[in-house]
């Protein structure tokens, strides 16, 4: 693992009191690369981007065109792609309708990329915590430590009438078994240390039996055993990224996650929720230096803001719907995207954005061609991959095992 | 024109967590990294074989109240280890045991359908019944399945799964960006299911695969198992490897099709089976000898007779003669999470200590001995001539091949036996379609469902 090269910005001096200020609370300093991440979900964010021309709307599920994207996303050096998924199909009439199982997606990009995290979405209202974090070890393994999970949870009666365990459950509840389970996940990846595999021919042992950890989870809603069937991943725990957005899931946020997906308008209103977000952390006992904040950020984008604006237009009136995505929007150029990201962070309102292309085969080009020079050039955004883990890209250290601390 | 051959099938095991899997050599690689799974999977697809195999346990065996750490331990997830592959394979199937007691048919159904639209219609299922509360203790829904419950559920998640995947039309998916008809009107259908085992309702979410159906292996053995694989599987994973056992069992099996409306060839027996070559017979025997003896470690040995006395015996030499204690008849589950059981132990130590007076054996001698089962051992030409002979002779459609080494253990098999069936015409050289039904001689479940349908009417 090479050590990173701090790109410096040449702040001017509002700024750099800006950044100072902003250091003092605890604020990402500019000494760090910002954050990028890209949603590959479906074709794009807006609901219409399949019927744009290039979308290929017909070969949505093919894994060539999933390849591609990720291509293009590793070679803008970004943090991450992530895949969102559910149990239930989409609802509305004229979106994109269908999903593949999105762990899956995530092993099957491995293999062809590199540097680039992979996130996929895993539901813990209706699955087995023992098989989530076996799945995500083991995308972990394949990627060489580039895995993620992004916990979701259901609260909708067409996902719990899929498998009719009990009703539909009510968002406190479910947020809770999120944490439950996120606990017992993060547990069982931690029941193996990371020398357990001994294979010691003189003895016979393969392993060091003293290293494999039961995790005795004796929950309310579940109890498992453990340890693990598959050995301690990479990353040691493969980061967790929740989405926040109110008390509950800043709650889970602070005690479970490792990057925070946030909505936030204006620098003021992502300051305020990476400051929830980092007190939540506080109060849970963990370093707010362990968690990044993420903005999400749905882009169009072109040449020109007349240009872009028209694309918009042309996506609203396939739909015939508003596009409503109650986070930064951005309409316009790559330059002044750019500067927008890099403002935001510079003044420390963010860590990073999550980006939502628009559409991916048109926005997610311009992201990588024009916005990622962009940020280069003002010393915000890195020029190469720190290392080879996710973990390592996004400036978090490798977790310390709780058994092995314990012991 | 000649009668064509009866054509082999093919398969690779990846080196399992048990004792056939030797970990002590030098050149014995990981069971996890990829590279490993890459390798094997790799090789295979150059030797043209059919499909790539993985086995599961959902829960780290365990001797004496401790995990078992003598055999290898660990591994990954099955499902990821698939699709990851089918990004660097291209035609080989894709097989991957999956318990039915410890899963949900929608999730399971996702999964499978998924991994069948990544590969390109390569995705197998081996459907696994084990439901014992010691696994369960790793799920929610913990052991509460009854032994004699296993194949009911399991009839009943593959039934619900198969639901789902028909509840998909194969052109569902039609992207009219003209009308914004992304999937086209009356091709997917709701699907509702009310068992005792499983109880769905909804609009899957999934779009169908390239094969309509996963291939469906089985590898249960009872009675019960029997009838589920006859009614059920596209392919039987056997462990009747020897030439009369694997008669008895094809005939047995394949004799329960024609009450179900079944064609013979429309399910596939393939028994596990171990290779060991060499240069001469001889040196092919010397060589299982060998690697008898590394499967066959000294405290393995012990821990194996443990199982059956259901005592400690770690004071014992393995070098040395049978414990002449006796069996603790309360004590025989001191083994967890393996699939074999002795119900009384005393007949077995009555004839292992005759045996091994017989025959002047210590505790690992006999070891060895009980647990050497079929396999192939002998030059290339030999191997390949035994493999035809069981094929054509209805002893097996074929064989899942199953290593000592990970990850280079069957390099030699694939580079030599193979090449002599092909040259034969009893194995392909090159592959006829793109999905594994294909590779299997498979009909895709549509036509099947069509054929059941003018036999029922
Ligand atoms: C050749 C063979 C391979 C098997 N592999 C597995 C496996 O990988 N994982 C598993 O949980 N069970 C495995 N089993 C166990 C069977 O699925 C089944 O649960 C067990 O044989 C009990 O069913 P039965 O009573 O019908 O034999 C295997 C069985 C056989 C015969």
């Amino acid at each position: 693992m090479s050590p990173q090269t701090p790109p410096h910005t040449t702040a001017s001096t509002p700024l750099r009191t800006a950044t100072t200020l902003a250091r003092q609370l605890g604020a990402p300093g500019p000494g760090t690369s910002i954050h990028l991440g890209a949603d590959l979900t479906d074709a794009g964010a807006h609901p219409a981007a399949w019927r744009t021309s290039g979308s290929q709307g017909a070969q949505l599920f093919d894994p060539e065109r999933l390849d591609a994207l990720v291509a293009t996303a590793q070679r803008g050096l970004l943090d991450l792609v992530a895949f969102d998924d559910a149990f239930s199909l989409q609802p509305h009439a004229r979106g994109v309708r269908g999903r593949l199982d999105a762990a899956l997606v995530a092993a099957r990009l491995a293999p062809r990329s590199s540097g680039i995290g992979l996130v996929a979405t895993i539901d813990t209202t209706h699955t087995e915590p023992f098989h989530v974090s076996k799945a995500l070890a083991t995308i972990d393994h394949v990627s060489r430590g580039r895995a993620a999970w992004q916990v979701s949870w259901s609260t909708d009666e067409a996902a719990a009438s899929a498998f009719r365990r009990e009703p539909a459950q009510d968002r406190a509840d479910a947020i809770a078994e999120a944490d439950e389970a996120t606990d017992v996940v993060g547990r069982l990846w931690d029941s193996w240390e990371d020398d357990a595999e001994i294979r010691d021919a003189a003895t016979g042992r393969f392993v060091d039996r003293d290293k494999l950890h039961h995790v005795d989870h004796e929950g309310i809603r579940f109890a498992v055993k453990g340890p693990s069937i598959t050995p301690r991943p990479p990353q040691g725990r493969p980061p967790v990224v929740v989405r926040a957005s109110d008390d509950a899931s800043i709650d889970l946020a602070g005690r479970r996650a490792d990057v925070v997906r946030v909505h936030a308008t204006t620098p003021d209103e992502a300051r305020d929720a990476r400051a929830a977000v980092l007190d939540a952390a506080r109060r849970a006992g963990r370093d707010p230096r362990d968690v990044r904040v993420l903005v999400d950020a749905f882009v169009v984008l072109a040449d020109d803001d007349a240009a872009a604006r028209a694309r918009l237009d042309l996506l609203q009136d396939l739909q015939g719907v508003e596009w409503e995505t109650g986070s930064l929007t951005h309409v316009g150029t790559p330059a002044r995207l750019a500067a927008t990201i890099a403002g935001w962070s510079e003044v420390g309102a963010t860590d990073g954005f999550h980006l939502r292309p628009a559409s991916l085969s048109t926005d997610l080009t311009l992201v990588v061609d024009r916005v990622v020079p962009a940020l280069q050039a003002a010393g915000v955004f890195r020029t190469s991959y720190p290392g080879t883990t996710l973990r390592e890209t996004l400036g978090l250290a490798r977790p310390v095992n709780v058994y092995a601390a314990s012991a | 024109m000649t009668s064509p051959r009866k054509q082999v099938h093919l398969g690779v095991h990846f080196p399992g967590v048990n004792s056939t899997t030797v970990w002590t050599e030098p050149d014995s690689g990981s069971q996890i990294d990829f590279s490993s799974f890459e390798h094997l999977a790799r090789r295979a697809e150059d030797a043209r074989l059919d499909f790539f195999f993985l086995a599961e346990g959902l829960r780290l065996r365990e001797h004496k109240g401790k995990v078992f750490d003598l055999d290898v331990v660990g591994r990954p997830d099955t499902l990821p280890v698939l699709a990851a592959l089918a990004a660097v394979t291209d035609r080989i199937g894709l097989a991957g045991t999956i318990n039915t007691t410890f899963n949900e048919p929608w999730e399971l159904a996702r999964q499978f359908a998924t991994l069948d639209v990544l590969s390109g219609g390569r995705a197998a299922w081996n459907l696994v019944t084990s439901s014992d509360a010691f696994t369960g203790a790793n799920f929610r829904r913990g052991g509460y399945l009854a032994h004699a419950d296993r194949y009911a559920r399991a009839g009943e998640v593959v039934e619900v799964a198969r639901a789902l995947w028909d509840s998909w039309d194969d052109d569902a998916v039609l992207a009219d960006a003209a009308t914004g008809e992304f999937l086209r009107p009356g091709a997917v259908r709701r699907v509702e299911h009310h068992g005792a085992h499983a109880d769905v309702e909804g609009t899957f979410t999934t779009p169908r695969g390239p094969q309509g159906h996963p291939v469906l292996f089985q590898a249960g053995d009872s009675a019960q198992g029997r009838d589920f694989a006859a009614q059920t599987a596209d392919v039987v994973f056997s462990m009747h490897s020897t030439f009369d056992a694997g008669r008895t069992f094809y005939d047995d099996v394949k004799g329960r099709l024609p009450a179900l409306g079944r064609a013979r060839d429309s399910l596939k027996i393939l028994p596990a089976v171990t290779v060991v070559l060499g240069d001469s017979a001889d040196d092919a025997e010397e060589r299982a000898r060998v690697i008898r003896r590394q499967q066959v470690s000294g405290p393995g040995a012990i821990a194996f007779v443990e199982q059956v006395w259901g005592r400690d015996l770690t004071s014992y030499d393995p070098d040395g003669p049978l414990p002449l204690v006796d069996p603790d008849v309360e004590g025989a589950s001191i083994t967890r999470g393996r699939v074999r059981h002795v119900a009384d132990p005393r007949p077995v130590v009555a004839q292992w200590r005759d045996l091994a007076a017989a025959n002047g054996w210590s505790i690992r001698d006999l070891v060895i001995a009980v647990t050497t089962r079929g396999g192939f051992v002998g030059t290339p030409a030999h191997v390949a001539d035994e493999i035809d002979r069981y094929v054509q002779q209805d002893a097996s459609d074929g064989f899942i091949l199953v290593p000592h080494l990970t990850p280079h253990g069957l390099d030699d098999v694939l580079g030599t036996v193979v090449p002599l069936l092909q040259e034969r015409g009893s194995f392909r050289t090159e592959y006829e379609g793109a999905t594994l039904r294909d590779h299997l001689g498979l009909a895709h479940p549509d036509a099947i469902a069509s054929a059941e349908r003018a036999i029922a009417g």
